[in-house]
């Protein structure tokens, strides 16, 4: 079977699916409930998917309703990502010890067997790409990370419900998964029944496949999914022009909307906490009693203090100099250091924002009164004076 | 992310809070760098530290690295008697790019900022191309004047050496004042010089205004900046000045395109 044949599942299809990949040596894992959200799960089947349940979402709001729905996949994102699947948010560096007077440093291997991730959102896996843009750029890719990426086996479904905070169709990242997945499911539930239609993306993906039992989709059932793609970008809560996006802030630093904003933003990085993207760590030492050395990762956030700090001081000291910083890095300067946008418009900032802070509004915002408050032009400001002149 | 074993073969006290560490690499020999390149120094149980090579490039058996005791990795570096083993992880970064220097280089230093451009001096002085090498350094005081030796040498072998203190003591005969004050004099033909400048993002920027003023390309303007760094790798995020990774399209960086509007006080 080529990778473009669509061919159509049941759920005891996908059950199977599920087993198979578990017989392969994979982790099936998925989205849960839990404590009032959809977050990534281990699971043993489609039992422990979400049926039935929908989030409702806008700006600082999350809410899940059950109906009678028979669709597993009707929901957008919640506030955990894939991210800690292949980047977790704790992991050891090395540890060192004295034996024999002399040194020992030991890196841990990647424990844990591959995951297989079922049901990731299209947005989901752009995120992934996201990452491996920054740990997985060569030559100096993160190995912890390359490995479990590299192992993981990806099922994507494409969002046939986008959230009140979802803006993936501005961003070119969904509603529909376009590449980076194994398996590409779309969910159906119409007169014909509930089924899935699944294509392949990699020859592993098609190896799997062809070990169930399919049928070849009918043009009827294609075509329902553009329909339902179509009803999904129709329905995007939000969106954000891109247009000369990163040149737009690169040129506002001295907006006063950054001060708008950050009267408003309580710097308590919610935000970066459940970015998809968000890559910053801290590295830190600690010693035990046995004068182990252990080195330790740990996710981190530029709304912290900490974050630039140097000499004593933080860089950013102040709530503007830092939302500033996370937002003209997700939408502007990532596109300097990595060559891509830093955003995949799933919306989870705006969702998870205590104060319901919303970068597509942030950002046209600043576009509506785009030069007006140009470079210099604070009274403060000006430091570099003739370095400015220069070309 | 994992360093490299070094032993501390040499201690040597700089001033009273600077002190240059002499590493060999365990069973080896140092791999190549460039001046103006960093490494990312462990002392283990503590933590680590970005810290520039000071020594030049070469065939050396050891690498050198000069460090100020400003906090918990600085000091158990400071500290640490020959034998000790360190951590070693690099070179990162970018260069002071000596390899194109050519015509007149200004070479202005404040504090702890000699370090890193030691090695490129030396190699300046040794460079065909390079027909005036002027060196001006600024210290608070005579104690944390650095690299007395070094200076003495540098004047011989043709360097016009120039040394500032903030403030002078009893002792001091040299110039008092600011690093930018030696500037003025400097006898260079901006239409074919080159800068390189280390030190406080203050003392950076009016140095560079003072070269500009005189006609010096921005281009030719090189800095040295300093950020968190906790990688090195492009990893951890830390090392952001607007569309930089330092640890990667720094810490030397050209007086041009955004990087004027991008210091310090810009971001707070
Ligand atoms: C490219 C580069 C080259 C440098 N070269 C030299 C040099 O040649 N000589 C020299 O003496 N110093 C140099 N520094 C500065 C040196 O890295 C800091 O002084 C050092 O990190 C301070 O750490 P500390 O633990 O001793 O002190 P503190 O400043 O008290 O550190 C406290 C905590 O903050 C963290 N921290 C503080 N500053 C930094 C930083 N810049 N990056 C990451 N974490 C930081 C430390 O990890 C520590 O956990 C350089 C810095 C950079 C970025
Ligand atoms: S910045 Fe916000 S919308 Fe964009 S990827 Fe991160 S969490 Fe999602
Ligand atoms: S934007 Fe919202 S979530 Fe992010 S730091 Fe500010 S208040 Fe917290
Ligand atoms: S030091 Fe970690 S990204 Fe530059």
């Amino acid at each position: 079977m080529g990778h473009d044949d669509v061919v159509v599942i049941d759920d005891v299809g996908l059950d199977g699916l599920i087993g198979a990949l578990r017989e392969a040596g994979f982790e099936p894992a998925g989205p849960v409930v839990r404590d009032g959200a959809i977050v990534p799960g281990a699971i043993r089947g489609v039992g422990d998917l979400p049926r039935g349940w929908h989030d409702r979402q806008a700006p600082g709001h999350y809410r899940l309703v059950h109906s009678d729905d028979r669709r597993y996949f009707a929901w957008a994102v919640g506030p955990a990502s894939w991210k800690a699947a292949v980047f977790p948010p704790v992991q050891e560096v090395w540890r060192a010890w004295e034996r024999d007077g002399a040194l020992v440093v030991s890196e841990p291997p990647v424990a844990g067997a591959p995951m297989a991730v079922i049901g990731a959102r299209p947005c989901e896996l752009a995120a992934l790409a996201v990452l491996d843009g920054v740990l997985g750029r060569p030559p100096v890719a993160d190995p912890g990370y390359e490995t479990r990426r590299e192992r993981a086996f990806l099922v994507v479904v494409d969002c046939a419900e986008p959230g009140g905070s979802c803006f993936c169709t501005s961003m070119g990242t969904g509603p529909a998964a376009a590449d980076g997945f194994d398996l590409a499911l779309t969910e159906l539930d119409d007169e014909a029944g509930h089924r899935f239609l699944v294509r392949a993306g990699t020859d592993r993906g098609a190896r799997v496949l062809s070990a169930l039992a399919t049928r070849p989709a009918t043009d009827a059932e294609l075509g329902a999914r553009e329909d339902l793609l179509e009803r999904a970008r129709a329905a995007m809560g939000r969106s954000l022009d891109t247009d000369d996006l990163p040149g737009l802030l690169a040129r506002n630093l001295e907006h006063p909307r950054w001060d708008e904003v950050a009267a408003r933003c309580l710097a308590c990085g919610n935000c970066t906490s459940v970015c998809p993207t968000c890559f910053c760590s801290d590295v830190r030492d600690t010693t035990d009693v046995t004068g182990e050395v252990r080195r330790t990762r740990t996710w981190a956030s530029c709304f912290d203090l900490d974050h630039s700090y140097l000499h004593g001081n933080a860089v950013r000291s102040s709530t503007r100099a830092r939302y500033r910083q996370w937002m003209t890095h997700k939408l502007s300067t990532w596109w300097d250091q990595f060559g891509m946008s830093g955003c995949v418009g799933c919306g989870r900032c705006i969702t998870w924002c205590p104060v319901g802070i919303d970068l597509t509004e942030e950002a046209a915002a600043i576009r509506a009164s785009d030069g007006t408050f140009g470079p210099g032009s604070t009274a403060a400001g000006a430091p570099t004076g003739s370095a400015r002149v220069a070309p | 992310m994992r360093p490299v074993l070094h032993r501390v073969v040499d201690r040597r006290r700089e001033s009273d809070d600077v002190v240059t560490l002499a590493l060999e690499p365990q069973g080896g020999r140092p791999w190549p760098f460039r001046a103006g390149q960093f490494h990312m120094l462990s002392a283990f149980g503590v933590g680590e530290a970005a810290i520039s090579v000071s020594s030049p490039p070469g065939d050396a058996p050891v690498v050198e690295h000069t460090v100020r005791d400003v906090g918990p990795v600085t000091h158990a570096m400071c500290t640490a008697p020959p034998g000790t083993l360190v951590g070693v992880r690099g070179p990162f970064g970018t260069d002071w790019g000596i390899e194109g220097a050519a015509g007149d280089v200004v070479v202005a230093a404040g504090g702890i900022g000699l370090a890193p451009l030691r090695g490129a001096i030396h190699q300046l002085l040794a460079s065909p191309r390079v027909e005036r090498v002027f060196v001006v350094v600024g210290a608070r005081s005579p104690a944390q004047v650095m690299f007395g030796e070094d200076l003495e040498v540098w004047a011989t072998r043709g360097a016009r050496v120039a040394v500032t203190v903030d403030v002078a003591d009893r002792g001091w005969r040299g110039h008092v004042g600011l690093v930018t004050s030696l500037l003025g004099p400097l006898e260079y033909d901006p239409a074919r010089t080159s800068a390189l400048v280390c030190g406080p993002e203050i003392m950076m920027r009016f140095t560079a205004r003072a070269l500009l003023d005189r006609g010096v390309e921005p281009s030719r303007i090189r800095i040295s900046l300093e950020r968190n760094m906790q990688c090195g790798l492009g990893w951890c995020g830390h090392c952001q000045l607007g569309p930089l990774l330092l640890c990667r399209d720094g810490p030397v960086v050209t007086y041009d395109g955004a990087v004027p509007g991008l210091l310090l006080e810009r971001e707070r």
